[in-house]
């Protein structure tokens, strides 16, 4: 959808061509489960010239590249955490699609759980608050009132 | 001519929207009921002449007049017509003429159907609306005119860009404006609210169906827009977390938390500062969805700054509309009184719930959208958050909700029974793990969490048919007596089980299609077999064939199940706009139940082969029959008796109160 809403709302027109095949036939590579190692990986990283598209679905001549390369750094024996960190001391952060928690980051990571805690916090302590108030007794009666009271009831009784 | 009768349609607008925001109020100030009573006449003028205006617009593209620039940049003569007529919102004048049409035919049908709301009310709402009609009209004068000439007319256009030449395009953009545009409504209403100091639970009867209206559109809308995408792209991706995908979820979330909290209002009273919140809240994000997409800042903060005009007016209509009603909800929302306790295992509890999970999960997205944005801005550092970030944050925050949600309708009002629900629920929650245990067991390998997403998307269906069942009692009474009570029941109580079922189907597509799906990329010469799931396909050869402003290369493709039996063709092809020198690639797609086959070339290699890319997608088509079912729901609950005659007037129980003699 990302093309079609950039287009419909960003209105790129002047982009020249547009194929959509990303990951190609011959950059697969032969162990299966390496490839779906490398899958998951480009699946994570970011294309440096495509707007908000992995290496995986990008048909840029840079996401070819890093597909290869992730795949080189794969067969050469690398942990899933070594391409990435082989990556970000190339390219930096901006590779990443999923940002790492530092200083930078603290914000974006923590506002959506420190957002649900203060919600919840917030409504435990009216709850609580509330519940105060409707255990208050309610004042009883005063005795002009009992009287007025009972005179009502009288009247209500007899036809 | 005709264009210049359109713009200055548009300025007329422009001039009635001014009086429209200003009398009413001050009408309300001095309690004249004329100056008041000008709202709703201001209103349909208004948008006669804004109808004028795209009407004006619309002629232009029909009949491809060139010498209107915005014509010729997004149309062609050769175009069949139904994408000329499309063509008119496929770009970024066109779009924003279509929002203000959106926008003031909502004004007159607030005057037109207003007749039982109070005068000040009334006059407010349409003011404030006005104030927003006025500012984008403004917007479009001065910044985006698409009435603006050529000196000398061009032969012929330039065509509109060929991914924007498809029927999608025809449903998609103004769905999703009339429900981006229908919550100003609430948030015209809010601000009225808040402007007179006052507010019941009349209000929340009075904004529920715009809401829900505005609702239904955004839903099918924004899964329109997915299927579209579905289809075009040629890999059957969904959804991206892309921030224009954003830009029209986040509004959707904060709405659909709208009207939960409305119904609380309506029927108890309860949480009226909070539902005026939201109210506004959840306009601001359409208002921020717009200038996300329309400022250019997303491509990058760069663009937005060498381009900067239409960027920085929308950012200051932002600024003032949400700074303003903020601040005048800071100012005013004291002031209205707070009512109807409940206790916090209750149906308005369970709301309560839905409210704080949903507006977590927009303010997830929320944060996750801006801020590369404001972290560029301010250090110029660069980052991504892209789907694997979403994935992270949403999720855990959109399953706790599905699981509450059949609990909800289950519940009493001010005190429920969560043991009693529990019971009621326990079929639900039995078939929900065999669900769970099946899926493990089949489908070994997959995703750890795609069991638990299947047997939760499960529980809501399964939840939503119990709710059902127990209101009209029919497991225990005779069908005929269950009938009856099935037809008796509040048409509202339908309308929530089906949203609340088919968001349990749009949940179980999205785990199945993502989790279980399989894939096959390959290098397919004639007379080769690739195989997927239960079917074989062979590739047959590749023809061309012409169409009316295209070239079709396609490739044949006859599939077979795996025993033997044919099953069909498939004609996925790469098509050639020359004109743009563009080419699209249009998969073919075979339905079998609700899965797809879904198959796309790759570009032609020079020994005559051709990559394909073949998808096995398992039970996709619930995602978009989930939203469908959505909007039937939405649409049986528009139509509740309480909506059509109006709420029973209390008439009769104030004259039994009334102290004798």
């Amino acid at each position: 959808m990302r093309r079609v809403f950039l287009l419909v709302f960003a209105l790129l027109l002047s982009a020249p061509a547009f194929s959509w095949a990303a990951v190609q036939p011959d950059e697969m590579l032969q162990d299966q489960v390496l490839e779906a190692r490398a899958r998951a990986l480009s699946q994570q990283l970011r294309c440096m010239v495509c707007q908000n598209e992995s290496i995986d679905e990008s048909d840029a001549p840079l996401a070819h590249d890093l597909r290869v390369l992730v795949r080189e750094r794969l067969k050469a024996g690398d942990s899933d955490a070594q391409v990435l960190d082989f990556l970000v001391a190339r390219y930096g952060e901006f590779v990443l699609l999923k940002p790492r928690l530092s200083w930078r980051t603290a914000i974006l990571w923590g506002l959506p759980p420190g957002l649900l805690f203060c919600g919840i916090t917030v409504l435990v302590v009216a709850a609580t608050r509330r519940r105060v108030r409707v255990q208050e007794p309610v004042a009883s009666l005063t005795s002009a009132e009992q009287a007025r009271l009972k005179k009502i009831l009288a009247d209500s009784r007899s036809p | 001519m005709i264009a210049e009768l359109g713009h200055y349609a548009l300025t007329l607008a422009l001039g009635l929207a001014l009086i429209q925001g200003t009398m009413p109020i001050v009408g309300t100030k001095t309690n004249d009921p004329v100056l008041m009573s000008m709202a709703a006449p201001t209103a349909l003028a208004q948008f006669a002449f804004v109808a004028m205006a795209f009407t004006a617009l619309a002629i232009c593209y029909v009949i491809s007049d060139f010498s209107v620039l915005n014509v010729f940049e997004n149309s062609n003569s050769q175009m069949p017509f139904i994408y000329r007529l499309t063509s008119i919102w496929g770009n970024h004048e066109g779009s924003m003429m279509l929002w203000v049409s959106i926008l003031t035919f909502f004004g007159a049908l607030v005057a037109v159907f207003g007749n039982n709301l109070p005068a000040v009310l009334k006059a407010n709402a349409l003011a404030v609306q006005a104030w927003i009609a006025a500012a984008f009209h403004l917007f479009i004068l001065t910044t985006s005119n698409p009435f603006v000439r050529i000196p000398q007319a061009p032969f012929e256009g330039q065509d509109l860009n060929p991914i924007l030449q498809d029927p999608g395009l025809a449903f998609h953009p103004p769905l999703l404006y009339l429900g981006y545009v229908g919550f100003s409504i609430a948030f015209s209403f809010a601000i009225a609210a808040l402007l007179e100091g006052r507010i019941d639970a009349a209000w929340a009867r009075w904004v529920r169906p715009w809401v829900l209206g505005a609702w239904m559109c955004l839903t099918v809308g924004i899964a329109g827009g997915s299927y579209w995408a579905y289809y075009t792209l040629g890999w059957g991706g969904f959804w991206f977390w892309d921030p224009v995908e954003n830009a029209s979820l986040m509004p959707w979330l904060a709405g659909t938390a709208l009207l939960h909290s409305a119904v609380v209002m309506e029927k108890r009273g309860a949480l009226k500062v909070w539902t005026i919140l939201l109210a506004i809240l959840t306009f601001s994000l359409s208002l921020i969805g717009t200038f996300l997409v329309r400022s250019g800042v997303l491509t990058s903060v760069h663009t937005f700054a060498t381009d900067p005009m239409r960027g920085v007016f929308i950012l200051a209509i932002l600024v003032v509309f949400i700074g303003g009603a903020l601040a005048l909800y800071g100012w005013r929302a004291p002031l209205l009184k707070q009512g109807g306790l409940f206790a916090p295992i209750s149906r308005e509890g369970a709301l309560v719930f839905n409210n704080l999970f949903l507006t977590t999960a927009c303010a997830s997205v929320f944060i996750g959208t801006l801020y590369p944005l404001a972290l560029e801005a301010l250090t110029g550092a660069k980052i991504s958050v892209g789907p694997p970030f979403f994935n992270a944050t949403f999720g855990p925050l959109f399953i706790p909700l599905m699981v509450v949600m059949p609990f909800g309708p289950l519940m009493g009002w001010k005190r429920g029974d969560l043991f009693g629900a529990a019971q009621r629920l326990l079929a639900a929650a039995i078939l929900a793990a065999l669900v769970m245990v099946a899926a493990l067991a089949i489908e070994q390998g997959g995703p750890v969490l795609a069991p638990l997403g299947a047997g939760v998307a499960v529980f809501v269906m399964a939840g939503a048919v119990t709710d059902i069942a127990e209101r009209t009692l029919v497991l225990r009474l005779p069908f005929r007596a269950a009938l009856r009570r099935a037809i008796g029941l509040p048409r509202s109580a339908w309308g929530t089980a089906f949203a609340h079922f088919g968001l349990g189907a749009t949940l179980l597509g999205i785990v199945a299609a993502t989790a279980w799906g399989s894939e096959r990329i390959a290098e397919m010469k004639v007379g080769d077999n690739l195989d997927i799931a239960h079917y074989r396909l062979t590739f047959d050869g590749l023809f061309s064939r012409q169409g009316p402003n295209y070239r079709d290369m396609v490739g044949r493709f006859i599939v077979h199940r795996l025993n033997g039996d044919l099953i069909g063709i498939m004609e996925p092809s790469r098509r050639s706009f020359p004109t743009r020198n563009m080419t699209t690639t249009e998969a073919a797609l075979m339905t079998r139940g609700v899965s797809q086959i879904y198959l796309s070339l790759g570009d032609p290699m020079p020994n005559g082969n051709v990559s394909v890319r073949l998808y096995f997608k398992p039970q996709v088509l619930l995602i978009w029959l989930g939203a469908a079912i959505m909007f039937a729901g939405g649409a049986l609950s528009l139509s509740d008796r309480r909506l059509r005659v109006g709420a029973p007037q209390p008439a009769k129980s104030k004259a039994a109160l009334r102290p004798a003699g």
